[in-house]
Order: structure tokens, then C-alpha cells, then sequence
């Protein structure tokens, strides 16, 4: 069976909150049902249907086609299956996903794949910032899952990061990994100011430097660690030019020591 | 006894038998082979028997770069204890003590699956006081402890099996000791080819097989007298007139069916194998079945 498809009729006039529109969500719904579903985030209301013209398949597999800077929470806790979208997405995307996979083939914007804790999400462009952050209130971003970000991620991606995998082909903005408990931040370009600020544990890696690295990281020396290629095996599938940086001799810098001081930056030999 | 023959080499129609066992597996790498055998003979080199070492240990097999977690050359470790409880205390001390220090070494689980869970460096992961980092990669966890080398990489936990065997034996005679050892030494080299098993005895090999019992209080076991080819004219000896040397390869395996393939690849160059009259354990090989 194909997969259940939406397809953009035009550019919506106001922000649309696309979190119904999930596997999980959307199972055994007949069409009519689906595009009665309301998608408005103003008191005009607008339904999937206004939005989109609606194929019938399997809800396991679901594309959009077309994309917005206006779909905001697109899959947000998705569990199982797969979403793809075809085009931009908004804010929020993947937020809260569990399992599953989310592919965005154009740029996502702010606080994407925020808070997820499983699955994989595919950024096919840019990433805006704050790239897996908690929302204000939140005291935990990320605890789990890959995010790959194809194109840069903006400012304070990773933010208050505690588990799983950030990997960024591109280059990151300012306060790259700020806050972070732990789990792993990779950046194959170059680093805004101060990555890792006030960073407890995890683990940075920055493949062209940062703009400005704080005096609170302190320089361990360069190694070869065995955990690194462990780091490189298990991104290889995903990130083969990340992985290659993993295998490669690594600056280690021991930090924030502001806070913790028990995570590391570490820069890939060049 | 009745005997066969194979090859003109006697094999007497017994059985040998052995008795249900905790096992688990790890995998030891480090920068060089050689220092991938170094930590895995250290850690096993005390254990060969459950009577006085707690365990029973040995080096299964080698592994190559592309079969290990992190790409360097390894070595994979059996361990063998009566009790879940001892197994633990077993891996935790010789892991800490012989693995750990090893220089460049590192060690990962080597069962993936099992009917429980042992801690390895959920364990040893203390020694880091305070600076050890954990990374969970997918659905397994590893320890980061900084040492004076770097770091040593250990996986947070390893499996254990209940149905492990230990004891399985074969027993060769031989008309002089430096024949008989040459035999022996050629049934072990054939048998460590075989997958899930160890022989935890110096080389593969025992020279005081023993008996259940003894005459004095206390000592649980002692020494094979039936089988001490000096007594033989002293005691009702199992020894025919010719028989000069005894020599007795234990085998442990992680199945009853490992132990029963390492004792057919062993046959090859046999002999007889030896029983405690049934007093040890469920598991009998004949070895009328294991001929080749």
C-alpha cells in the first residue's frame, strides 16, 4: 500500500499546527475523517482538507508535499513510522518524537526535534536555532534518538542536551551544546561563540573550531581514544564525513569549568 | 571395560560426565593482539578449577579487527562459576584487576543475549572516581575511565547463560608420559578450534585428576588413585599394565553441545575418557557416540 499522502493546495494564511497529523494519530481514520481534522492555530478555523488535497494509503508511511516556514509541530511526538516532508517545515518539528523517522527535505525552523527522545530526524537543509532545546520551563532538551542536520543549525543548538546524538554537517551558531547534561553534539564546519557554555557533561565535537572557545575549557592534549571510533561506528550509516572526524586524533578540551566541568570539546586534527 | 578400537588407539566404552555451570563471555581488545592475549591470560590464568579459584576461565577464540566493537585486534574470554553470585564476583575482580590494568585494553560483552545480566563496567566504572564518563551508543552503554594510558573503554554489562556445562573430561593413556603428553597436547590443539568452549587447565591440560572424597576431613577432593599409574600394584587401579601416564583435558562450554563437539575433535587422537560414577553430574558423553 502507498503511502497516505498531503499535498499542498497553497500557502496557508496563518501558522498551522500539524501535530494530529502523525501515524499513531491518523490510524484507521477514513479520509472524509482526516480532512475534517483542524490544523488552525488563530480562531479561523481551517481543517487538512482546506490545506491539503489527500491521498488515501497506508497512515505507517506519511508524506507531505509541499512545505512551509508555517507548519509548525510537524510530527511532533511521533512514536513509529514515517513522515517526510517535502518542502520547509516551521517550528517545532519532531518536538517530543519517540520512535520513528522524520525526513524534511528543505530547512526546519526553531527548537526542532525539541525535547525528542527517540527516533530519527532528518533535516534536509538548514536547522534554526535552539536545534533540540528545551521550551521555556523545560529544564531537559533531547534525551534520545539521531538528529541530523544536512545544511548549519543556528544558535544554542543541543541546548540542555542529556542523551542521544546532534550531528550538524554544516556550521553551528553561537552557545553551541550550551547547558549541556550530556550525550553527543557533532559539527563538521566552524562554531559560533562559545560552544559548550556551561556544559556539565557530553561530548562536542567541532570540526572547524568555534569562533571563540571560553577559558573555562581546559586543554587536555591531543589523543586517539577508543571510545571515539565507538562514537564513529555507531554514526557511520548516518554521517560518514561526521565519522571521519570521530576516527581522527582529537584535541580534547575538558569543560565548562564554570559549571561541572565534566564534558569535553574536542577538535579533530586538522 | 569394553574397549573399541579407531586407529589402533584404544578407546574405552565409557562415558564421561559433567554438570550444569553459569557462563559468561567477554570480548578484550587492545592495540596489538599480543596485548589483547596478555590481559586475557591474566585474567584467566587462575582459574582452573571452581574448587580453589572460584571459576574456570580461558581464552575461546581470537578476533580480528572487523569482529570487534572498535576495531582493534581481541580475544574472546569465557568464565564459568557455580552461582550467579560468584560469576559477578569473579568477572568484577579479575576484570579490575588484570583487564583494567592492561595497558590500552578494552572489554565489551561477549554474549549478546542470555537469561541475565552481569555487571562489567557498571562494576569497575568507580575506579573512575568521579571522572568516568558513560556514552549510550544505540542499546548498549559504555564506561569511559580515565587511566594513566587514556582511557579504558568497558561496556556496562555482559550477559550470563545457565546453560553452560563444566567438567566435561577425556582422560589419555599412554604407555610413557612424553607420548602421552604428546597425544594430549594434540587432542587440545584440535579442540580449541571448536566454538564455546575452554579448557581452563595450564595449557588445556590436568595432571592430577581427582576423585570425590578423601581420607582426611575437609578436603572435598583428592587425588585419582585408581588412576596414578605408581599405585597401580598398591590400590584397585583402572590402569591396564602398560599404561605409564595419565593425562586428563576438562572442557567447560557455554552448551552440552559444544562440550560434546570439542570432546569429538579431541577423539581424534584418543583414548579414554574418565567417570566419577555418576556422582557429578547429569550430563554423560559416551564416547562410543563422539567417534569420528
Amino acid at each position: 500500500m502507498s503511502a497516505l499522502t498531503f499535498s499542498l493546495r497553497a500557502p496557508p494564511d496563518q501558522r498551522l499546527d500539524l501535530s494530529p497529523l502523525t501515524p499513531q494519530n491518523l490510524a484507521g481514520k477514513a479520509v472524509a475523517e482526516i480532512e475534517r481534522i483542524e490544523l488552525q492555530t488563530t480562531r479561523v478555523r481551517i481543517t487538512a482538507g482546506d490545506v491539503f488535497r489527500i491521498r488515501d494509503g497506508a497512515p505507517a508511511a506519511i508524506v507531505i508535499e509541499g512545505g512551509s516556514a508555517r507548519f509548525d509541530r510537524v510530527a511532533m511526538g511521533l512514536a513509529a513510522g514515517s513522515i517526510r516532508v517535502d518542502g520547509e517545515v516551521g517550528a517545532q518539528a519532531g518536538r517530543l518524537m519517540s520512535g520513528g523517522q522524520l525526513t524534511i527535505h528543505g530547512h526546519a525552523g526553531p527548537f526542532a526535534g525539541s525535547g525528542m527522545k527517540g527516533g530519527t530526524l532528518d533535516i534536509g537543509g538548514d536547522a534554526d536555532e535552539r536545534l533540540g532545546g528545551p521550551l521555556s520551563g523545560e529544564t531537559v532538551g533531547m534525551s534520545g534518538g539521531i538528529l541530523h542536520v544536512r545544511g548549519d543549525a543556528g544558535e544554542r543548538v543541543g541546548d540542555r542536551l542529556r542523551r542521544g546524538f546532534i550531528l550538524v554537517e554544516g556550521r553551528a551558531g553561537a552557545y553551541a551544546g550550551s547547558r549541556m547534561i550530556a550525550g553527543t553534539l557533532a559539527v563538521g564546519g566552524e562554531a559560533g561563540d562559545l560552544p559548550g557554555y556551561l556544559m556539565g557533561r557530553g561530548t562536542i565535537l567541532l570540526g572547524q573550531g568555534a569562533a571563540l572557545l571560553s577559558p573555562t575549557f581546559g586543554d587536555c592534549g591531543e589523543y586517539e581514544l577508543v571510545a571515539t571510533r565507538l562514537l564513529a561506528n555507531h554514526i557511520a550509516q548516518t554521517s560518514a564525513k561526521l565519522a571521519d572526524l570521530f576516527r581522527r586524533p582529537l584535541r580534547r578540551l575538558a569543560g565548562d569549568l564554570a559549571a561541572l566541568g565534566k564534558g569535553e570539546i574536542l577538535l579533530p586534527r586538522t | 571395560m569394553p574397549e573399541l578400537t579407531a586407529n589402533g588407539i584404544a578407546i574405552d566404552d565409557t562415558f564421561a560426565e559433567a554438570f550444569d555451570m553459569r557462563a559468561t563471555a567477554i570480548i578484550i581488545t587492545a592495540p596489538t593482539e599480543r596485548w589483547a592475549v596478555q590481559a586475557a591470560e591474566t585474567m584467566t590464568g587462575f582459574a582452573t578449577s571452581v574448587i580453589g579459584c572460584g571459576c574456570e576461565g580461558g581464552v575461546e577464540s581470537a578476533r580480528s579487527p572487523d569482529e570487534t566493537p572498535d576495531g582493534r585486534p581481541g580475544v574472546r574470554v569465557l568464565l564459568f562459576a557455580v552461582s550467579t553470585a560468584e560469576l559477578q564476583k569473579q568477572l568484577q575482580n579479575r576484570v579490575g584487576q588484570c583487564v583494567l590494568t592492561s595497558p590500552g585494553s578494552a572489554c565489551y560483552a561477549g554474549l549478546d543475549s542470555g537469561d541475565d545480566k552481569l555487571k562489567l563496567g557498571d562494576a569497575i566504572r568507580f575506579f573512575g572516581d568521579g571522572w568516568q564518563i558513560a556514552k549510550r551508543l544505540g542499546d548498549r552503554r559504555y564506561w569511559r575511565v580515565p587511566v594513566m594510558d587514556g582511557e579504558f573503554v568497558c561496556e556496562s554489562t555482559t550477559y550470563l547463560t545457565k546453560k553452560a556445562v563444566g567438567g566435561g573430561n577425556l582422560i589419555v593413556m599412554g604407555d610413557s608420559p612424553a607420548k602421552t603428553l604428546h597425544a594430549t597436547e594434540a587432542a587440545v590443539e584440535a579442540m580449541r578450534k571448536v566454538a564455546e568452549v575452554i579448557m581452563p587447565f595450564p595449557g588445556g591440560i590436568a595432571r592430577s585428576g581427582s576423585k570425590v572424597g578423601s581420607k582426611y576431613k575437609g578436603a572435598s577432593a583428592s587425588t585419582n588413585d585408581s588412576y596414578c599409574p605408581t599405585l597401580k600394584g598398591a590400590v584397585d587401579s583402572a590402569l591396564s599394565p602398560e599404561i605409564g601416564s595419565v593425562l586428563e583435558i576438562v572442557i567447560d562450554g557455554l552448551t552440552s553441545e559444544a562440550v560434546a563437539n570439542a570432546m569429538r575433535a579431541g577423539l581424534a587422537a584418543i583414548v579414554g575418557a574418565g567417570n566419577y560414577g555418576g556422582k557429578l553430574g547429569r550430563h554423560h558423553y559416551h564416547l562410543k557416540d563422539l567417534l569420528p
